[in-house]
């Protein structure tokens, strides 16, 4: 009998599939993982205090730099909480933008998150390229729209910055016209994938239950069965007009994960179809005129939410009267949905841990802050 | 796999059906609301009112209980977050617990105040494990303990760190941590 004994490893924070700079502190029995407790915090810059010495609209690009693979969700997440506490109308025009814009950064961010997580896998690059290929034709769209192709910086209280340019809607309509058939090719390449199959059917279950005990959102908690899309739970924006389906998992693996994030590309693809269609007949500008952006909201809290790609964005302001926040909270789904990982990787074997982990599709400038 | 049946939300509680429920459920649990005074005041311009909140005030003793109480008897399972602000004018740190139903619909928010100097409240993450990080983030940047919590450590700073930076009166200029050149 071979004397065996438990060895504890770090996985990161300077490693190529851990997302950025984030490291898993790893308790091994062999190749099986009986303990895994997440450390981070490398990135922290204390993103939360800075903003309270920010005016609000100073803060705008700021929350570009949280999850910077969705700038525009973020933007929106922020623009909302500022709109619900100071009481600003939004012009239905600038809600088809901000719409239009979000669903984008949805397939933006599925695309790069499926080929990442197929890189981790071992199979390097195609699926990654093909992903990164898709995103950089909406990079482009947002370029020409905001100036930036990462850190838009887009939005604006009342509305958004700027309406769009006159090339946008045949370059838009170009990329819908392709997009089907990228979905279906990516599909093919993840579905008909032995490899992938092997490496992600029944690994890194996470029950329906415990998701929900564990307050994970977005994509994982939908993989796990929960219909929760706060799209549909909680109706914000114009999405109570919107004609879309919800995608569940029925297992909660990282298999289920991946369909479901192949399916919310399909489905936003649908949304910008109806954006699109009802766009020429919506009121108003791309910003409400009246709307100042130097603001002073009441004395008081809010919090809002939506749903980003990764989950529940949700920003928490309290406001002692002046120009400036007095406690501005983020509600980071990234950072969230790294909870239950102890729990999702104990088991399973060290090469499962790393898919585990790009199944949850984290960013590591959201979870440090 | 598609699921279309989610339709309108149902109706939610509001935060005073909240409180006629706990008032009659579990007595003592709820506080009444004082105003809390907002500081700094403003440079210039007219000086605020005080901060009055519409959500509700519970005893820190109770919170576990209280949240059981939304989870098991009113369906508000999910817990959102969970947010601290330290009003310094007041002596008090205010936690934000914020709970909503899987079936959809607005959140009902807790909230818990304790004394700046001795800042303790119970864990809830015995009951929802998704309080863990939540509450080492508060630990971590207001010094918040949670009593009951199975790892309550530092999660964005190191271990070593002194002082508890998101505080309104830990100094944001020239601590220990900064070098001359900085």
């Amino acid at each position: 009998m071979l004397k065996t004994e438990e060895l504890q490893i770090n996985i990161g924070p300077q490693h190529p599939s851990t997302h950025g700079v984030f490291r898993m502190l790893v308790t091994v029995d062999g190749e099986t993982v009986t303990d895994l407790k997440p450390v981070f915090g490398y990135l922290h810059r204390n993103h939360e205090q800075i903003a309270e010495v920010n005016t609000y609209l100073q803060n705008m690009p700021y929350t570009d730099r949280l999850d910077y693979f969705n700038a525009m969700a973020n933007n929106q997440a922020y623009a909302m909480a500022v709109e619900k506490m100071v009481g600003i109308e939004v012009p239905e025009r600038a809600e088809y933008l901000r719409v239009l814009m979000v669903e984008l950064t949805r397939i933006l961010n599925h695309a790069g998150a499926l080929g990442f997580l197929i890189n981790d896998m071992g199979a390097w690059q195609t699926q990654l390229a093909f992903g990164m290929r898709e995103r950089e034709k909406i990079l482009d769209l947002f370029e020409s729209v905001s100036g930036a192709r990462l850190m838009c910086n887009y939005f604006r209280f009342g509305g958004v910055a700027r309406d769009l340019p006159p090339d946008f809607m045949p370059r838009l309509k170009d990329l819908l016209v392709a997009m089907p058939a990228f979905v279906d090719e990516m599909e093919r390449l993840l579905r008909e994938n032995e490899i992938l199959l092997q490496r992600s059917e029944g690994i890194g279950i996470l029950p329906k239950d415990l998701a929900l005990a564990y307050s994970v959102t977005g994509p994982v908690l939908r993989g796990s069965g929960v219909a929760y899309d706060i799209r549909r739970a909680e109706p914000y924006s114009i999405y109570d007009r919107l004609d879309f389906d919800i995608p569940v998992g029925s297992v909660g693996d990282v298999y289920d994960r991946i369909l479901v994030r192949i399916e919310e590309m399909r489905q936003s693809r649908r949304i910008i179809e109806q954006v699109i269609a009802q766009l020429p007949d919506a009121q108003g500008g791309h910003i409400n005129p009246k709307a100042r952006q130097n603001v002073r909201p009441p004395v008081g809290d809010v919090y809002a939410r939506v749903e980003t790609p990764k989950g529940e964005l949700g920003f928490y302001l309290v406001s002692d009267g002046s120009s400036k926040p007095y406690r501005y909270k983020v509600r980071a789904p990234s950072f969230i949905n790294l909870t239950p990982l102890g729990d999702m990787c104990r088991g399973y074997k060290v090469a499962d841990m790393v898919v585990i982990l790009g199944s949850i599709d984290i960013v590591m400038g959201e979870v440090d802050r | 796999m598609i699921s279309s049946a989610v339709g309108c939300p149902m109706p939610n509680l509001s935060a005073e059906d909240l409180r006629t429920r706990l008032v009659r459920d579990l007595p003592g649990a709820v506080q009444s609301v004082s105003p809390l005074k907002v500081v700094p005041p403003p440079a210039q311009g007219h000086a605020p009112a005080a901060f009055v909140t519409g959500d509700t005030l519970v005893e820190a003793a109770r919170i576990v209980d209280v949240a059981l109480y939304l989870r098991d008897r009113l369906n508000y399972a999910y817990l959102s977050d969970i947010c601290v602000v330290d009003y310094l004018a007041d002596e008090i740190f205010e936690i934000v617990y914020r709970f909503y139903t899987v079936e959809g619909g607005s959140s009902l928010a807790l909230k818990v105040r304790v004394p700046r100097e001795n800042p303790v409240v119970p864990s809830l993450t015995a009951h929802w494990p998704g309080a863990n990080f939540h509450e080492r983030e508060a630990f971590d940047l207001y010094g918040i303990v949670f009593v009951g919590h199975p790892y309550l450590h530092r999660i964005y700073m190191w271990d070593e760190f002194e002082g508890f930076p998101m505080r309104k009166d830990f100094p944001r200029q020239g601590d220990k941590y900064i070098g001359e050149d900085e």
